[in-house]
């Protein structure tokens, strides 16, 4: 099939799907509300103070919003660093770029900031530069070895990973408890419902982090036969990774600031699609977006409702995924790679 | 379609050993490419063999601006190659190199496809008439029937003739092959040998060779360039470059040559030592 109706139809069928999880999560809650009452308050005819009216509105809508723009950045990121560092492996938990990521995110909010438009944006910077500097850490541990081999950069992301992770347990440990407040929550990948500012923010820097993606994915393809072969048709190698980088780095960023790091999201659901659809990026890339967001919502829903009227964080139910399918690919698909 | 290559006087040079992964050119020694004059006819092939480490791959990344001269220049049909934007140059000269990374299987058509990106770096997928090409490129190297498998599903033999197809599609006018038959048997050896003689006389491109294999060498090419510790040992017809005394200097070793009975082109073969 040629690409382009290739990638229709699979924008299509996500597209189905992720509507139809968007459904099962507006209805099911542990509020347990009638669907009568949901259909009352999205359409405004419910009493504002109502608790449907503040469940589904106010609770149920943005973390939707929430879980969908953190699931498709993260599967995004995901395809992007497995493009850039030619490692179907790579994903921004196993780089350490979450852990990054979250230790900037940890800091920002000792420093007071919270969920305000300004302040959002620079709880995103804080995310940003931990993310850059956690995948720089990643490269140049990794460069001092030979070569990228793909077990030399798993390791480097492992140890990145760990060290930001007691960086974080650190900082957590002399700061006073209650100004860090849902910290933990956030720590083990809760999804929460943040303020239409910090929405806006989280949807800005997604978006941006996409579109520096999406406007190299067919370089991305020709990076995968190697840097010089692809010098050699004639790609800017330099420029092409750094995009690529800031883009990965930015999806990243803005998915832990606000949503957690999540783990394993970019591996699941990238290797999902590469089995459906091939490996072609520019097919990849936009099908990683909807079904990134298809799937976080669908775990986040889960999450919610398997020991409700408790909850468990979405962060364990993509890891008790990830890492056994980890381990499957690691020990079938990709046996054979150096 | 031919087109004429001219290096005045190239320099290249690694003072120290390079450090940094995955850097295009790294190197364990230091390394001098002696000022190089050198022209490739349009037309022809030429052939660059030597031992390890002559400065033959080094050759390809400067016709490919992977590395630029340190001193010197290149011509392309007298157009300096430093001026070329890099989409342009792969317009010229397109590389088919010793191996294919597998981390992502691709399919032979989407690999092939890929030789296409210079002639249209904006567009997001491929034209009608970029598939057609593919397509012809894939029939000239008879994996058309292929076109849908992925590459780690491929024998050697098929995955080189892909990886020629792509070389093909991107319509250039110098052909640079980097072993092209390192990891073939004897039946690929011959058909890719023969696939190399139809594409220099039917799409008249000019073709450089790097060879490992002298014989392959002598057997194909219209010239030959041999290549020691970056300088030219001596470069010409292959009966008068493939010379006992000047093999035995630049390899170390000693060697037998006389004429293969098959076409009457020059063979060599290694005297191998007693214990």
């Amino acid at each position: 099939m040629n690409p382009a109706r290739r990638l229709a139809a699979a924008l299509g069928a996500l597209a189905l799907v992720l509507a139809a999880v968007v459904v099962l999560a507006l209805f099911v809650g542990s509020a347990r509300l009638s669907p009568g009452a949901v259909v009352a308050a999205l359409t405004g005819r419910a009493d504002a103070d109502s608790v449907a009216a503040v469940v589904t509105l106010s609770l149920r809508l943005p973390r939707i919003a929430v879980a969908a723009l953190a699931g498709g950045a993260l599967a995004v990121a995901g395809v992007a660093f497995q493009a850039l560092t030619r490692n179907p492996l790579a994903e921004p938990s196993v780089l350490g770029v979450s852990a990054g990521a979250a230790f900037g995110v940890v800091l920002a909010q000792i420093f007071g900031l919270g969920l305000t438009l300004l302040a959002a944006l620079g709880l995103a910077a804080f995310a940003f530069a931990g993310a850059l500097v956690a995948a720089g850490g990643v490269y140049l541990i990794a460069a001092a070895g030979t070569g990228l081999s793909i077990q030399t950069l798993l390791l480097a992301g492992v140890i990145v990973g760990i060290f930001f992770s007691s960086a974080i347990t650190v900082l957590i440990s002399i700061v006073d408890f209650n100004r860090l407040g849902g910290v933990i929550h956030w720590l083990l990948g809760n999804l929460a419902p943040i303020p239409p500012a910090a929405l806006l923010v989280f949807t800005v820097l997604a978006a941006a982090g996409f579109w520096l993606v999406l406007g190299q994915a067919r370089e991305l393809n020709l990076l995968a036969l190697g840097e010089e072969a692809a010098v050699q048709l004639g790609v800017d190698a330099e420029r092409l990774k750094l995009r690529i980088f800031g883009g990965a780095a930015l999806l990243t960023a803005s998915a832990v600031a606000f949503a957690g790091p999540i783990g394993f999201v970019g591996l699941i659901v990238p290797h999902l699609l590469r089995g459906a659809l091939g490996h072609d990026n520019r097919v990849l890339v936009p099908s990683a977006l909807v079904g990134g967001a298809a799937f976080l919502l669908l775990a986040d829903t889960l999450a919610r409702n398997v020991i409700a009227p408790a909850e468990l964080s979405v962060g364990v139910i993509t890891s008790l995924c990830g890492a056994p399918f980890f381990v499957y690919l690691l020990r079938t698909r990709y046996r054979a790679l150096p | 379609m031919s087109v004429r290559v001219e290096l005045r006087e190239v320099e290249f040079g690694y003072a120290e050993a390079q450090k940094g992964a995955d850097a295009p050119g790294r190197r364990a020694r230091p390394f001098h490419l002696a000022p190089l004059s050198l022209t490739i006819e349009p037309g022809e092939i030429l052939g660059v063999i030597g031992p390890n480490s002559a400065g033959k791959t080094t050759l390809i990344r400067l016709l490919t601006r992977v590395v630029r001269p340190t001193a010197g220049e290149i011509l392309i049909d007298d157009h300096a190659l430093a001026s070329f934007p890099g989409a342009r140059l792969a317009r010229e000269v397109a590389v088919v190199p010793q191996e294919l990374p597998h981390a992502f299987p691709f399919t032979v058509e989407q690999l092939v496809l890929m030789g296409r990106y210079p002639h249209d770096p904006a567009r997001y997928f491929e034209s009608e008439r970029d598939l057609t090409i593919a397509r012809a490129a894939m029939t000239a190297t008879g994996v058309l029937e292929l076109a849908a498998l992925p590459l780690d599903e491929l024998s050697g033999g098929e995955r080189q003739r892909a990886v020629l197809a792509r070389a093909l599609a991107q319509e250039p006018r110098l052909l640079v092959l980097d072993e092209p038959t390192a990891h073939l048997d004897l039946r690929y050896q011959a058909e890719c040998v023969g696939l190399l003689r139809r594409v220099n006389r039917e799409r008249r491109m000019t073709i450089l060779l790097v060879a490992h294999d002298l014989n392959l060498a002598a057997e194909v090419c219209d010239r030959l360039l041999l290549l020691s510790a970056g300088r030219i040992a001596a470069l010409g017809a292959p009966e008068d470059v493939l010379d006992e005394a000047q093999l035995r200097n630049v390899y170390g070793c000693e060697v037998v040559v006389d004429k293969n009975p098959a076409g009457a082109r020059p063979r060599v073969q290694v005297a191998w030592p007693d214990a």
